[in-house]
């Protein structure tokens, strides 16, 4: 075979270098077979737009195509997939990971041109999903998928109940926010006669029409936009707490009940402006404060990640029964790039385990028959026989689940501003009930008078609008710089740690790239060049790595190459018979004193083996740097479910008096971060795959790094972009300032308070005065948060010049240095 | 000066319409997806030039 190919020519479809498996048509290359297929299939139909639009926009095949979505005929299953259904048409949305560019939305909306039945479909792409309406008397919807899937966009089918009240609340919400600001305008145009003074040269009955039409306003207002704040008041005392939203419910009824009384009475012009504003730029806080990072999940637990159905050998049949139905003793098969979803014993095949999503660990690891394979493992080469020993949700991993830790819903009550409402309301009840009694022995009318005027401007609106636009914008700046928080409340337990736990690998590690050490010290030119050729012809990602540190060196042609899958691969190269993978395969017996802490691949010309390459843990290049900052605030630790080999390393970097631990299973790590909190710690927990899932979660605060956002991330109040990483300890320092600013905005809108209460004791509070004490403290601190947080932003290097700054690349120089 | 009435009831009715217009463009989800329409808009739908590579 004629493998000699000077030039890397990159696959048409899916753009990944052509290794010996190129396949050439019509003068277009293709990596394999499975992106030639797809190519065809579309040239067929008439879609090569989609290779028009990208260069190579395409997705290679993963798995091949088996019955592994027969559970989707299921009935109970496709109900809960299903969002619409009549005699004809069925309406479904799936979530595609792989959308990824404007080819992925043009050939999913053209989906109807390649399938009869399919009748339309609509991408979302920042969701990452696709809305298909499709004739299920012609197509089903396990077709549907299967077509989804025979061209690479195969959907993440979860049946863990779609958003769709979601989006019904988050629609009754932009009406609520739409009627008050249309109140607001039109009230404040027809309130605009009273400010400049009335009766003086405005008729009467012009100030009464006003008046009523602003009362008729102020209907929708308070009875449609308000009632969130009601229905949270209530919620909070049934619950015996008193949240921000009661003081604000109490100003609310009390204004509206004096604007219908004095409208009425004809006694004044009531405070329909005051009530519609204050709604509105409640509204608006709240719409500011909840906006979140839609195609990010930060509630995933395992179930994401697990598929919903597995093979099962039943009586020397497969079929295909969804994970509930799982027993233990069931045998089930694991095709290639298929989880493993409980607890199990190999029976049959070479089982190589890629437990990414547990560790964060990239490489895979081979398992012999009888060794226990832990859920949540990936296999990678041929298809495998498992017998279970555990319940899916009871197995070593997912058994973290069943942990208090996941039963518990956060407080909201912790949160900065609720604190302060738990004193602020009784206090101002004193306030509004003293002034009330003392006016009451002289003036009824006047005790009203005061006693509703207290409530309304010492509704505390300029607090509940501080914090919301503060953290809110302070939020968005960590978001420009790839920390995306959960919601607001996360800023402020982020400013109260004190201890950092790091976890190890994936998290501090660089994810897939390894250092590169060949054990007997520096290969013959002419030898790298006989493995260089070999490793060309292997995908494993430790041959491409190996590719890439060999660099190039001439090539060779190949002959009688074979890949055992797990083992290693071989080769005649050059007459001389080349063999590179584990101990075993190159005819060795590794001896395993001491633990190993790296990957080895050995080498061996003519069945003599000649070395290893070890491939050791390669530390993010801001490690150092992220370490020192952060040791001048927080104490560290560090806990990996490795064993101790690295941790000389590591110490390197840590320190000798850092803690670390090592070999924790999922459970231990949590435990530790339940024992640091009992000693008073606030603990800010940094990891990355699904064994931290329960350390995250437990953590007052869990970051979770990863080097793809979109692509998986457990449970957690923050995902970091991998790549950001360095800005960690900047990052940190600006939640702790925003708490600061945080707590300042409170003192600013205390004293626009006081000084609506020094008139409203006094039982002259003039509808002007609040007219214009409302507003103003609102958008003055309104003001004050959003630039509060752009200048803590840039002091902090989050924004502006400074944020884009080439960091990484002088780091790195230092941190060699030091080394060595 | 009565005609204010009239003025001010038809300024209402107009920024009634308006308010009816943003609760339409809600509920037909218009913001919903505020990205894909504007990558949507650019493909040309009916070009026939998908075929050229026929053999």
């Amino acid at each position: 075979m004629q493998a000699q190919v000077e030039k890397e020519v990159k696959c048409y479809h899916c753009g990944d270098v052509c290794g010996k498996d190129e396949i050439v048509v019509t003068e277009k290359h293709f990596c394999c077979d499975g992106c030639k297929l797809v190519y065809e299939m579309l040239q067929e139909n008439g879609l090569c737009t989609y290779y028009q639009l990208e260069k190579n926009p395409g997705i290679k095949l993963k798995a091949a195509q088996h019955e592994r979505f027969s559970y989707l005929n299921d009935a109970s299953v496709q109900s809960q997939l299903i969002q619409f259904q009549n005699n004809e048409v069925s309406k479904a949305t799936f979530e595609i990971p792989a959308i990824h560019c404007a080819s992925c939305i043009w050939l999913l909306e053209n989906l109807f041109k390649l399938r009869e039945g399919i009748l339309g479909s609509e991408v979302n792409f920042i969701r990452k999903e696709t809305t298909i309406t499709y004739d299920h008397r012609a197509i089903s919807l396990k077709q549907v998928v299967e077509l989804l899937a025979s061209i690479g966009y195969e959907p993440s089918i979860s049946l863990e109940g779609a958003p769709k009240a979601t989006n019904r609340q988050e629609k009754l919400f932009y009406y609520r926010l739409g009627v008050a600001g249309f109140a607001f305008g039109n009230i404040m145009l027809l309130s605009f006669p009273e400010y400049l003074s009335a009766g003086s040269f405005i008729e009467q009955h012009f100030v009464r029409f006003f008046a009523w039409i602003n009362l008729i306003l102020a209907l929708p207002v308070f009875f449609f936009s308000s009632s969130v704040f009601f229905t949270s008041a209530y919620e909070s005392l049934k619950r015996r707490q008193l949240n921000l939203d009661v003081p604000l419910a109490l100003g609310i009824l009390v204004l509206f009940g004096r604007t219908v009384f004095e409208i009425v009475a004809h006694t004044g012009a009531g405070y329909a402006d005051s009530l519609a504003g204050l709604v509105f730029l409640l509204l608006v806080g709240r719409w500011f404060q909840g906006r979140t990072y839609e195609r990010l999940s930060f509630e995933r637990n395992y179930k994401h990640y697990f598929p919903v159905a597995v093979t099962r050998m039943n009586k020397g049949r497969e079929e295909q029964v969804t994970l509930d139905k799982l027993a233990v003793g069931d045998k089930i098969v694991v095709r290639n790039e298929e989880l493993v979803p409980a607890d199990a014993v190999l029976l049959k095949g070479e089982a190589n385990i890629n437990y990414s999503f547990v560790t964060g660990e990239a490489e895979p690891v081979a398992r012999s028959l009888g060794q226990i394979i832990f859920a949540g493992g990936r296999q990678e080469g041929c298809t495998i026989e498992l017998q279970l020993t555990k319940q899916v949700s009871q197995s070593y991993l997912t058994g973290l689940w069943n942990h208090k830790a996941f039963e518990k819903q956060r407080e909201d009550i912790t949160t900065f501003s609720n604190k302060v409402s738990r004193y602020f309301t009784p206090a101002l009840l004193l306030v509004a009930v003293l002034t009330f009694a003392y006016w009451a022995f002289t003036d009824i009318p006047k005790a009203f008078d005061a006693f509703t005027a207290i409530l309304i401007v010492a509704c505390p609106c300029a607090l509940a609008l501080s914090s919301p636009f503060l953290l809110g914008n302070a939020m968005a700046i960590l978001g420009k710089n790839k920390l995306y928080l959960k919601d607001t409340t996360v800023i402020e337990r982020l400013s109260a740690i004190n201890e950092v736990v790091f976890d190890k690998t994936g998290t501090i590690t660089l994810a897939g790239n390894k250092d590169i050490v060949y054990s007997a010290g520096v290969m013959p030119d002419d030898q790298q060049a006989l493995v260089k050729a070999l490793v060309r012809h292997s995908n494993h990602p430790l041959s491409s790595r190996l590719r890439q540190y060999l660099g190039n060196n001439g090539t060779y042609d190949v002959k009688q190459f074979s890949e055992v899958p797990g083992k290693g691969i071989s080769g005649l190269v050059n007459g001389i018979k080349v063999k590179l993978g584990s101990a075993a395969f190159v005819d060795l017996t590794e001896s395993l004193s001491g633990g190993i802490a790296e990957t080895r691949v050995w080498v061996s010309f003519n069945g003599v083996p000649k070395g290893y390459y070890a491939f050791t843990n390669q530390y993010r290049p801001e490690l150092k740097e992220v370490v020192a900052a952060l040791k001048e605030h927080y104490t560290l630790s560090l806990i990996s479910g490795d064993n101790e080999g690295e941790k000389t390393k590591l110490q390197q970097y840590f320190g000798q008096e850092v803690a670390m631990h090592f070999k924790q299973s999922p459970h231990e790590k949590l435990h530790y971060i339940e024992q640091l909190q009992q000693q008073g710690k606030k603990v800010l927990m940094l990891g990355d795959g699904l064994n931290d899932a329960g350390a995250l979660k437990q953590s007052d605060a869990g970051i979770s790094v990863s080097d793809n956002i979109n692509n998986f991330s457990p449970a957690c109040d923050a995902i970091l972009d991998a790549s950001q990483f360095g800005k960690l300890p900047a990052m940190l320092a600006f939640s702790r300032a925003a708490k600061t600013a945080l707590i300042f905005g409170l003192l600013i809108s205390g004293a626009y308070n006081a000084v609506g209460l020094y008139y409203a004791v006094q039982g002259n509070l003039s509808p002007v005065v609040a007219a214009i004490l409302m507003p103003l403290s609102s958008v003055s601190v309104v003001a004050y948060g959003v630039m509060a947080t752009q200048l803590l932003g840039r002091k902090y290097g989050l924004l502006g010049a400074a944020a884009n700054a080439p960091k990484v690349n002088k780091s790195v120089a230092n941190y060699e240095i030091q080394l060595t | 000066m009565t005609a204010i009435f009239v003025l001010i009831i038809i300024s209402l009715i107009v920024a009634v319409g308006f308010l009816v217009a943003f609760l339409w463009s809600v509920r037909n989800g218009q913001y919903k997806d505020s990205y894909t329409p504007s990558v949507r808009i650019l493909f040309d739908n009916d070009k026939p030039s998908d075929n050229t590579h026929k053999s």
